[in-house]
């Protein structure tokens, strides 16, 4: 038969395991090449969003002027000054510009404060609810589509398989709302909304459960999506990885059928859901802002609608710099990580 | 012989994993020698065998038609759609009346008045009304939506993939733009530029989902321009639209099918969660603004958000349950064993 062909197929993975701690030059190369890549992308989106922006109807002088009620054209006109907004277009952007090139992502207007320091405030909250839904969605989806793969065809893969399908169609905003319904009202067990309980004074580790308990439902809500994501993802990858020679010749040799899935399917199939998680990060990100409105969660995305609402075009500009910055370097790291996992990967 | 053949580039360009088809490669010249057949020349028979083509049988243009009405799964989501389609084109028959008209008592909970069998909300309006007028929203939104991103990714998709070059850098950085700036957020600018009407929110989620489109397109085009039919047409002297209109296209459709239809799916949850946020048409109703409406009854009168809700899933799952049926009726090699 062609044995030879079936043992030089799982090689690869062997040697990249040895060589994960150190950073070969082929890995420094890619991270390079990323970040090259990025910094005209960054640019484009940059200068994209301002004029966007600049095609909304009024600005946060209007904005603020009808909310004090009333206004003479000499406050506008003040009001548009103090806010650089009565300067050409291209003065603007290249005020901007100018500030970014010193890392100032500018004044808001609405809020009178930095921006990068508005942003910073409300960031770690959007942070944590991503990355708890994240990392909670890709141990569940990952040990679900696992268990799916190892039944395909079978009555515990239909029957998951519909439940991830459910799950992938329920509206995060509708799914939060109901699980407040049930927890929060009828069972009384977490709290409906914001980020600790207010007036209640707590400290050491009542503080952290206090917290703990506001997170819990706000990330199954915005994970629940992304469960059924990783879960279809890893069976499918699972499936196709388990058709490889390497498979055969691990399960000839004698491996137990455990050791089999979880070392040579599973960790092969790894590759294509960690390249999905990536660009999950951004549509995460979406996810968080209807998920924030939701529990009144103090994070980017409630940010970002009240920015929205009160023409805040410096705040929004900053968060969706932000935000993309943030989906570019985790593409980076995931170029970078897998590099380092498959040296099969060109690395132009 | 012949139909073999002309669905061969098809079938084959499905394959995701190139890997696997090279390991196949491997795996046909080591085995014993294939029947020699000095006629066929193209690389992609070499990996051919008579088991293939006996797997694709049966041949003909209703095969995918008749694979997706053997899978139960699929048949139910296209049952479920029709009935969602019927209801909303049947709304102004069944409620000729305004659905944001106020018609009886506020709050009476489904069941309590056979008149109106979901109940009432806290402006005394039928929610089944509500619901039934909300599906012609969800629906026309979803498919205009898809249709708009479909046909501006394949454009886009096309001409990147097949061009190559300096088109398809350019291409390329507008899609990475596009897919870096985080869509939802981007859908929430936009609409709130743009008035808040359903052409402003279609064209809107359009602009979000148009990238996914174009990306697809261009992987299959560019796969598939190295074939040897597009060399053929060339050969003939066909030109760049005939040859991306007839030859290449039709073989890049199957996997933009099934996009499309989990597209749908994407943007009536955008669409939902763009009105349960309160920036959708206010002068239409919606199930998400009937959500958000229900919101502020949430601990008395759950219900109100529950059953629109309930809709959207139903609705959802239904495109997406067909989008796996399609899936499968048009990838048969993909499908198999799964």
């Amino acid at each position: 038969m062609s044995a030879p062909l079936i043992l030089s197929k799982s090689a690869p993975l062997i040697a990249a395991m040895s060589a994960r701690l150190i950073p070969s030059p082929r890995v420094l190369k890619a991270l390079r090449r990323s970040l090259l890549q990025a910094i005209p992308t960054v640019l484009i989106i940059v200068i994209l969003n301002f004029f966007l922006l600049r095609l909304a109807p009024g600005n946060a002088a209007d904005v603020l002027a009808g909310e004090a009620g009333a206004a003479t054209a000499e406050t506008m006109a003040a009001l548009r000054a103090r806010f650089g907004l009565d300067l050409p277009l291209m003065e603007q952007l290249f005020a901007y510009l100018g500030n970014l090139a010193q890392f100032s992502l500018g004044q808001s207007p609405r809020y009178n404060m930095p921006v990068a320091e508005l942003i910073g405030q409300r960031l770690p909250n959007t942070l944590i609810l991503m990355l708890l839904a994240l990392g909670g969605a890709l141990a569940v989806g990952i040990a679900a589509g696992a268990v799916m793969a190892a039944f395909a065809g079978r009555w515990t893969d239909r029957a998951l398989s519909v439940l991830a399908l459910l799950f992938y169609s329920i509206p995060g905003f509708w799914i939060g709302l109901m699980l407040i319904v049930l927890f929060s009202v009828k069972l009384g067990w977490l709290p409906s909304g914001g980020a600790e309980t207010i007036g209640a004074v707590h400290s050491g580790w009542d503080a952290a459960l206090d917290r703990a308990r506001h997170l819990v439902l706000p990330t199954v809500s915005l994970a629940l999506f992304y469960v059924a994501i990783y879960a279809r993802l890893t069976r499918g990858a699972m499936l196709e990885v388990k058709a490889q020679d390497y498979i055969r010749t691990a399960r000839a040799k004698g491996l137990s059928p455990a050791a089999v899935t979880i070392r040579h399917t599973l960790r092969n199939a790894l590759l294509p859901v960690t390249t999905m998680a990536g660009v999950h990060l951004g549509g995460l990100m979406g996810g968080a802002v209807v998920v924030e409105t939701v529990y009144s969660w103090p994070g980017l995305g409630r940010l970002a609608y009240e920015a929205v609402m009160g023409r805040d075009f410096n705040v929004l500009l900053g968060i969706l710099l932000l935000s993309s910055l943030i989906v570019v370097a985790v593409n980076a790291l995931i170029d970078l990580l897998q590099a380092t996992l498959d040296p099969r990967i060109e690395v132009r | 012989m012949t139909s073999f053949e002309s669905r061969l580039p098809a079938v084959a360009s499905h394959g995701v994993d190139h890997g696997m088809d090279h390991g196949a490669t491997d795996a046909a010249q080591s085995a014993p020698p294939p029947p020699a057949w000095t006629n066929i020349h193209a690389p992609d028979a070499l990996r051919a065998t008579t088991s293939d083509a006996e797997r694709l049988a049966p041949v003909g243009r209703w095969r995918a038609t008749r694979a997706y009405l053997r899978n139960p799964t699929a048949v139910i989501g296209l049952l479920i759609l029709a009935v969602v389609l019927a209801a909303a084109a049947l709304a102004p028959t069944l409620f000729p009346e305004d659905p944001l008209a106020m018609v009886d008592r506020p709050l009476q909970w489904p069941g309590q008045n056979p008149d109106y069998p979901l109940g009432t909300d806290a402006l005394g309006r039928d929610v089944l009304a509500g619901l039934v007028h909300g599906a012609r929203v969800s629906l026309l939104i979803g498919a205009a939506a898809t249709l708009v991103s479909v046909v501006a990714g394949v454009l886009v998709g096309a001409t990147s993939g097949y061009f190559g070059g300096r088109i398809d850098d350019a291409l390329v950085k507008l899609v990475e733009v596009f897919q870096t700036i985080p869509g939802f957020i981007l859908l929430i600018v936009t609409v709130a530029i743009a008035q808040p009407t359903i052409p402003a929110i279609t064209l809107a989620i359009a602009l979000v989902s148009w990238p996914a489109v174009a990306r697809l397109v261009r992987a299959e085009f560019r796969a598939l321009r190295e074939k040897d039919m597009v060399m053929a047409a060339r050969g003939l002297g066909y030109g760049h639209t005939r040859i991306i209109l007839r030859e290449i296209l039709p073989n890049a459709l199957p996997p933009v099918i099934v996009m499309a239809s989990v597209t749908v799916a994407t943007a009536i949850l955008m669409e939902s969660a763009l009105s349960f946020m309160g920036l959708g048409d206010p002068n239409t109703i919606s199930w998400g603004s009937m959500i958000g409406a229900g919101r502020e009854m949430l601990r008395t009168a759950w219900y109100l958000s529950a059953i629109p809700g309930l809709a959207i899933v139903v609705t959802v799952l239904a495109l997406n349950l067909i989008g796996d049926g399609l899936n499968d009726a048009l990838n048969p090699r993909l499908s198999e064993g799964r």
